[in-house]
This record gives C-alpha cells, structure tokens and sequence, in this order.
C-alpha cells in the first residue's frame, strides 16, 4: 500500500469510523472540519511514528506538515528521505 | 423526606386508585425504606414515600384539610418558619408547607430556604400545585397520559402507568451529545417532562401553567455590584457560609474530593460541630485521578474519622447499568458511578445525610472554562498576537503548544473568536468538540432531528444576558445546563439517593448565590486565579498545600474502564451490531471501529472516551427503560388484561 492508501484508511478508520473514501478529500483541513480534537494529535503522532518508522519532533507538530492528507504525504517523504 | 408521586385527573379520566399510587412509589424503594402514606380524593392522588418512620403526623390526621402535600427534600429555615407561622416546631414538612400556603399562596416557595420538590393539592380550589427548588437539586418529573396528569420523583415511577413502552425523544439524545445533558423540561424520554429549577406548575381547571418563581441573575449596572472592600466580603462570604454549613448539620458527615470546595466545607464544620466530622472520599489506582495525598492532608488537619472508598476499573465498569438505572439517562462520563460507590461507603457507616462542596466552581466562579473564556477574550481583542493564546498551555499542559503550534490553538480555541459577543462565546469550543461525537448518530436518528441544539439554547437564553459581564454569562451556562442536568442530578442527587443518602449543598444556599451574584468578576476569577474571594475567605482555615494546589477536575476512568478488559457481557451483548441496529440510534458500523480503536490500545482521545461512554449509556437505558419496560410490567402482575396487550405489542 501506497503512504496515500495506508494514511487514508487510517484517518477514515480511526477519526472518522467508516469506509466510505467519499467523506475525506486529500486538501481537507483536519482542524477545520473538526476531523481531529486537542487531544487527537497525540494519536496521529503515535500512528506516524509507529507505521512509518520515522520520529516527530515536538517543532514538527504543526499544521504545515500534519493538517491534511497531502501535507501529512508530503512531510513523511521528506522524513524518510532524511533516514 | 422521600419519594413523591401522584396522578391528577384533568377532566373525565378514570379517578386514581391506591394500586397505581402503589406501584408509582415501589419503583423508587430507596426513597421510601420507611413505608409510605397516601392521600385519595376525587379527581386526586397522592403519594409520599417516608425516609424514617412517620412520627405523629402533627394536624394531618384532622378530617379533610383543606390544603394536602407531599414533599422530598429538606427545609433548612424550619425553625424559622414555624416561629413566624406560630406552628410547634416539631410541625411535619408537609404540614409546614401548608400552612405556609395557607398564608402565602404559590408565592410560599419564596419563603423557603432548602432542596425541595413537592405536590400541594388545594382542595377547596381544586388546583394542583408542583413546585421544584430554586437550583434543581430535588427531581421531579411529569407526563401527560390519558387524560391525567402523573408526577413523581423518578421518572422510572412514571412508566407503569404507560399504555405503550416509552421511546427516547432524538432531541434530547441531541443535547446530550452537545451539553452532555438533556435541558429541562426535556428527559430523554419522549413525553415525560420535568420542572426546571426554580419553577412552579399550577394545575386548575384542567390546564397545567407553567411559572418561573426564581432564576439565577446578574448586575447589568455597576452599581448593583457589591461595592465593600474585598476583606469586608471574605468576612460576609465565611459568614454566611458557615451559616449555611450550620443549617445543614448534623450529622456531621462529608465528602471530601480534596479540593478547596470540600475541604472549606469540612474545616466550617470542624469549627461548628460537636465532636470531629466523618469525612468519605474516593481513591483511583491511577494516579492522575487519584487525590487520596490532599484528602489525607485535609483530614489529618481537622482530625475527622476518615474513610477512603478505592475504586478498580473493573468494579467501575460492572456497576455501570446499576448507575444508568438510578440516572435515568446516558452520560458521556462515567464519573457518576463511584459516587454510587461512595454514597455506599456513607450508608454503610450509619449516614443519611452528607454535605458536599457541590456549586461551589459555578457560584464563586472555580472552573477552567471559566479561564479558557477569559484567555480567548483576552486573544480575541488582538486575534493576530502569538503571544496571548500562549496562555492556554496554563490549563492544557498536554497541548502540542509551542510557538509554532499556533495554528493548533486557533484550530481549537479560536473557534467563534470573531464572535466574542455572543452569550455562548465561553462554552463554544466544548459543545462543538462535544458535539462532533454526533457522528456516530445513525442515519435515521439525524433525520429526526432539525434545529442545531446550540442555536436553540441561544434562542431561549434571557435577554438581559447579554448586558452581563462575560464571566457572569458563562456561570450563567454552567449553572443551568450542566449543574443542575448532570452534576447534581446524573452524578448527584440519584447517585446518593440510590443508597438512600441525603445530599446537602451548602455552596447552593441561596443566600451565597445571591451574595456571589453581585460580587464584582474581578472577585471571583482574579485574572486567571480562580476563586479568589473564597480562598481568601477561608486561607486562614486550610493547610497551605490545600489552599495553593492546582485544580483537579474530578474524574473517573472512561475507556479505561474497559480496555484492555475483560469487559463485562453486557458491553459486547449492547454494542453489537444487532443491538445497535434494532434500537437505531448509532451506526453499527462506526460504532465497531471505535471498539477496534480501543481494543488495540491506541491512546483515545477526549472525544472518544465521551463518544464510547455516550454509546454504551445510551444502549444501557434502552435496555432498561424501554426493552425492560414490559418485563417491568409483567413483574408487577397488573392483571391479564395489561398483560395481553404487551405480549401482542
């Protein structure tokens, strides 16, 4: 499975309990659509972390890199292209 | 006193039998351990469960009184009121509040000082009058059924007199999910009502009105604050406190969290009581729920015999429906079950009564929301700074915050930062995060319902609140929704009651209310130092560790009441697909990720553990209300006619 695939089913699996692929768009804004709660990054983290191998500083924890699906692709390519 | 029910006839309806009055009260048998009197005449019933034995009833067993009462709760001014009323002051209760009546009409609720629901049947008029006190502490609920009117202290004592099993009204589901407590005169059950504090229903002539006797209330002038020096009213607010500790006593007995309210309160009763208090608290193996080191402090500083109830998940998590039972509505918290273990601890010591800090955060301004509010305004006023969300990390420690995770606070806290003028600015953030549990509403279950729930409220909020001060407005939100909808009720009074104890309040006296009411903000949250009159009130009373510790928001373990398990049967039996689908309140589908989420130990977040909680609560009160409602019937052995109609329902 593709980082895409493997990041999509987690978010749909896990903040938004369906399957349905139709309710979450790449661009979407985690924060604005209330996709994620304060406590709800914490999770996200330990799930990057965990599935692909690299380590989230705490100056990583932004929007930039942990906002959307796109943003999330982007920033664990250039994790592991530093590895 | 205990129990209350009754039934009034509205015009043409089949008068009331002792049997339904019967079966009303044995619903509630820990409101009524010592027996029960009753009271029939045409067109009229009532019912009054007894917490001790009925001692002579003073000028009730005359022939026919014009005016009959029953009531549950307490009088604190008794005393006084029978000096003025010229009644012996071993007068009952009920024989009080008539012959107040007598003299005062309806407007006899504003006499009294106390936690109160009761049923006064005048009848030379023929008129029916429920009343409820001033901040909802004593239940009382009611419904329309054929053409009569029933009301009694439980819903639960409601239910046998039903033709059809009841059904849970969506909209209240709805508030739940978003205030975390249906709002008065809604129940979770469709076509039962209650009073909401401070509200009388007066019955006559077949009509039912509804009439708000008190409400919480704020300065809208500045010269309606309380203009003393802040030492002057430290004095008046210890004063006026311990006085309303002294009406409440004895026994001496209380619950002590470990928190400035409870310990107040015990160091106040160490100095007016007789010998030490007895003081009762919960323990938590984890340690960030466990306060047990304070409590330990407290009571070795007033000497009180102490006794200390532990509670394990796994006993939390057995005793579960027990508390949905008594509660009468899901929660999103599982919060309300040990105070059902606590309230055990206090009956098995010989108690009927326990005083507890309960009000305290929302009359002298104690809760975090209360700060959160004041940053966000704070931020709102330059919603371009970095530097004044930074604020927020005080109250979140756990929060992603460093500079950069701006972005993160706007996300969260900056919500409606744009609209700081609306009443509801303060509690914005929660019920959205609250109400994004709504996702696992059933699609069914959402196309019942219409209005937004927030947008609602906002509607039915009193319109000088908007000239009140921002902190007054968001106690205002606290004390009508939350206190007295879970606090007192879901985690409170049926809680306690469930072991036939007594709940008394001190910080709910409603002389402190309306003296906090006109204390300038400044007084009570102090820029972001919370309480501050009441800790100057009692600084000189309490160990320092005690006075300066950081608020603990009192918790029990949610999903980790759970998982990893064993769970109990009836979680798995009710969060099943077939469960979930026959009641139709939730998607089977995404409830059985959330349980994947949990079993594989996945840190959860805030919102999860109340959405689990709010699913498995709400499952709970099907099973009991509405599947059980039959077998309840069917116990009861109402006769084959009954009977046929519910096995062919």
């Amino acid at each position: 499975m593709t980082i895409e695939q493997r990041l999509r089913t987690y978010i749909l699996d896990s903040f938004l309990f369906t399957d349905d692929e139709s309710v979450l768009d790449n661009d979407d804004s985690f924060l604005e659509k209330g996709i994620i709660d304060s406590t709800g990054i914490m999770e996200m983290v330990s799930f990057l972390e965990q599935e692909f191998g690299i380590q989230v500083d705490d100056e990583d924890m932004v929007p930039e890199n942990l906002d959307s699906v796109s943003r999330i692709i982007a920033f664990v390519s250039r994790k592991r292209a530093l590895v | 006193m205990g129990a209350i029910a009754g039934i009034a006839d509205l015009g043409g309806a089949p008068g009331p039998t002792r049997a339904e009055l019967s079966a009303m009260l044995g619903a509630m048998p820990a409101r009524r351990p010592a027996g029960a009197v009753y009271y029939l005449d045409r067109g009229i019933g009532l019912a009054q469960g007894l917490l001790q034995p009925a001692a002579k009833v003073a000028g009730e067993g005359r022939n026919q009184p014009d005016v009959r009462v029953v009531c549950s709760g307490e009088i604190y001014n008794r005393h006084e009121l029978c000096r003025q009323l010229g009644a012996t002051s071993g007068a009952t209760l009920p024989h009080l509040l008539a012959a107040l009546y007598r003299q005062h009409g309806t407007g006899c609720v504003h006499r009294l000082n106390g936690q109160f629901a009761f049923a006064l049947w005048d009848r030379l008029r023929r008129r029916l009058l429920l009343a409820r006190d001033r901040v909802g502490i004593m239940p009382l609920h009611y419904s329309l059924q054929r053409g009569r009117l029933l009301f009694a202290s439980e819903i639960k004592a409601l239910l046998p007199l039903f033709d059809q099993a009841p059904e849970l009204d969506p909209v209240a589901l709805d508030q739940l999910f978003t205030f975390w407590t249906a709002r008065p005169p809604r129940t979770l059950f469709r076509g039962v009502q209650q009073l909401l504090p401070g509200e009388l229903l007066v019955v006559e002539g077949g009509r039912l009105r509804r009439q708000r006797y008190w409400d919480w209330e704020f300065p809208v002038e500045p010269d309606q604050y309380a203009a003393a020096a802040p030492d002057r009213l430290a004095d008046e607010l210890r004063a006026l406190l311990a006085d309303a500790v002294r009406l409440r006593l004895p026994p001496s007995a209380a619950y002590l969290s470990g928190g400035l309210d409870s310990s107040a309160l015990v160091a106040l009763m160490r100095q007016l009581g007789e010998g030490p208090p007895h003081t009762f608290s919960l323990g938590f193996p984890e340690a960030g729920l466990d306060e047990s080191r304070y409590q330990r402090r407290m009571a070795a500083a007033v000497g009180s015999v102490h006794r200390q109830r532990q509670c394990r998940p796994a006993e939390i998590a057995a005793r579960l429906p027990e508390a949905v039972r008594h509660a009468e509505t899901p929660f999103l918290r599982m919060a309300p079950v040990p105070m059902s273990l606590l309230s055990a601890e206090a009956r098995q010591a010989g108690f009927a009564a326990v005083l507890t800090g309960e009000g305290a955060d929302e009359v002298l301004g104690g809760y975090d929301i209360f700060k959160e509010a004041a940053i966000r305004r704070f931020w709102a006023r330059q919603p371009q700074s970095t530097l004044r969300p930074q604020l927020l990390r005080r109250l979140y420690p756990y929060l992603p915050l460093q500079q950069q995770g701006l972005t993160y606070l706007r996300g969260f806290f900056g919500r409606g930062l744009e609209q700081a003028a609306r009443p509801c600015f303060s509690h914005l953030p929660r019920w959205t995060t609250t109400a994004m549990c709504k996702q696992f509403f059933a699609a069914e279950l959402k196309a019942a319902l219409e209005e937004d729930a927030i947008a609602q409220l906002e509607q039915e909020l009193p319109p000088a609140m908007t000239r009140w001060a921002p902190l007054n407005q968001a106690q205002y939100l606290e004390m009508t929704i939350l206190l007295p909808g879970y606090l007192l009720a879901a985690q409170g009074e049926r809680m306690l009651m469930a072991n036939t104890i007594t709940g008394r309040f001190p910080f709910l006296d409603h002389r402190v209310i309306e003296f906090a009411a006109r204390l300038p903000p400044h007084l009570k949250l102090n820029v972001l130092n919370e309480k501050y009159l009441l800790k100057k009130a009692v600084s000189g009373l309490l160990p320092e560790e005690i006075l300066e510790r950081h608020k603990q928001p009192y918790r029990a373990p949610d999903i980790a009441a759970f998982f990893p398990g064993p769970q109990p049967d009836y979680v798995m039996d009710l969060l099943g697909t077939a469960a979930l689908r026959r009641n139709g309140y939730f998607c089977p589908r995404k409830v059985e990720r959330l349980l994947r989420k949990a079993r594989a130990g996945q840190t959860l977040g805030v919102r999860d553990n109340m959405a689990f909680v709010g699913i498995l609560t709400t499952q709970l009160w099907h099973h009991v209300f509405i599947d059980g409602w039959g077998a309840e019937e069917r116990r009861r052995d109402r006769g084959p006619d009954r009977q046929q109609r519910i096995a062919g329902a």
